[in-house]
């Protein structure tokens, strides 16, 4: 494992055993000298690494939260930049998109469901289904920094404003990169690249949304709900 | 949170006859179920913010955030159903996120003054 290979480039000898197909030669590399090795945890070492990742993201969104609640009634106490993010809040509008983007976890669990038992097309149609919900509360979060914005609330107006949109700003972008992360798998279902054999795919990237999520779960309640 | 456990429960033990393996999780109508529940919930947290609770009102929005959030990790993201390995990466992760926030909040004097700073003249902001 640790020598360095040095049969590259000659041919590989293959014998058939008796009764198989003869098999194909094929040109020696150097990782034929290499064992595969399977996980010693006998896990799936993508899943294993996926949660890690999901582990450390808890921490930048900690982070971001917590900046949030210290800083988020700091400005002037009157006049220009005295707006807080919390004066503007509409919501029975946020509390539809958070909806919506709690069924598109409902969605994207159903499309794993659906690879796992080969059906793919019922797999294409939840994958999409659940990029147009995220599609809708992206929508729906740059409608609201729009009209934040025109009520006067831009990101340098005070420490607090920057803080509540560097937060939902973060989230938005990790559903963005969520919604490309969808449409790129329902694109690699559709060519056949992904079959239900490699189902443990969809199931990664469905870790990553239902994190997207659960992280807005808790900005819902900690920053809008919660006085 | 009972209801949906006692349904997830009846789920597993038909899936744990079936395999052994750690990939199994609920039915889709198991799945629908639970988001029923979740849709539920949000609706009660929507319901505490219009309605005059009084001092329960944060700890009962914290108490169905957090209800919310281990049904999703626990049934959606198959944490239940998942290798121990899985739950102590994640579970890490938010330990440490929470000891942030505490470290950051007790530094910051944000315990004694839970609304935050403001730029009146207090020497600790």
């Amino acid at each position: 494992m640790t020598d360095t290979p040095t049969t590259a480039g000659t041919t590989a000898a293959v014998e058939p055993a008796d009764g198989d197909e003869p098999q194909i030669a094929y040109p020696r590399t150097e990782w034929d000298d290499y064992e595969i090795i399977p996980p010693t945890t006998s896990l799936s070492n993508e899943k294993l690494t996926m949660w890690t990742f999901l582990g450390s993201d808890c921490l930048l969104f900690g982070a971001l939260i917590s900046t949030y609640l210290l800083l988020r009634n700091r400005q002037p106490l009157s006049g220009e930049g005295s707006l807080r993010a919390a004066d503007l809040f509409d919501i029975p509008f946020t509390s539809v998109s958070s909806f919506v983007l709690l069924m598109s976890s409902l969605t994207m669990v159903l499309a794993v469901s659906a690879i796992t038992r080969g059906e793919m097309e019922r797999c294409k149609l939840w994958l999409l289904t659940t990029a147009a919900q995220g599609a809708v509360f992206i929508a729906g979060q740059v409608y609201e920094f729009t009209s934040f914005y025109r009520e006067g609330l831009g990101y340098t107006v005070s420490i607090s404003s920057s803080a509540f949109y560097t937060l939902t700003g973060f989230h938005g972008v990790h559903v963005s990169l969520g919604i490309i992360m969808l449409v790129t798998l329902w694109v690699m279902v559709n060519r056949g690249i992904i079959g239900p054999e490699r189902a443990e795919t969809v199931e990664i990237i469905g870790l990553y949304w239902h994190f997207v999520d659960i992280v807005w779960i808790v900005i819902f309640a900690v920053v809008y709900l919660i006085p | 949170m009972s209801t949906a456990t006692e349904a997830a429960s009846e789920e597993v033990h038909e899936s744990d006859e079936a395999h052994d393996d750690h990939d199994h999780g609920l039915s889709d109508f198991g799945y629908i179920k639970v988001a029923l529940l979740l849709a539920v919930l949000t609706a009660a947290e929507v319901l505490i913010y219009f309605v005059e609770t009084g001092p329960v009102e944060v700890p009962l929005l914290l108490i169905l955030m957090v209800l919310k959030f281990e049904i999703v990790v626990a049934y959606f993201m198959h944490l239940r159903f998942d290798s121990k390995l899985f739950t102590w990466m994640f579970v890490g992760g938010l330990v440490l996120a929470i000891a942030v926030y505490a470290a950051m909040g007790t530094s910051m004097v944000f315990w004694t003054d839970p609304a935050g700073c403001d730029l009146s003249p207090n020497p600790n902001c």
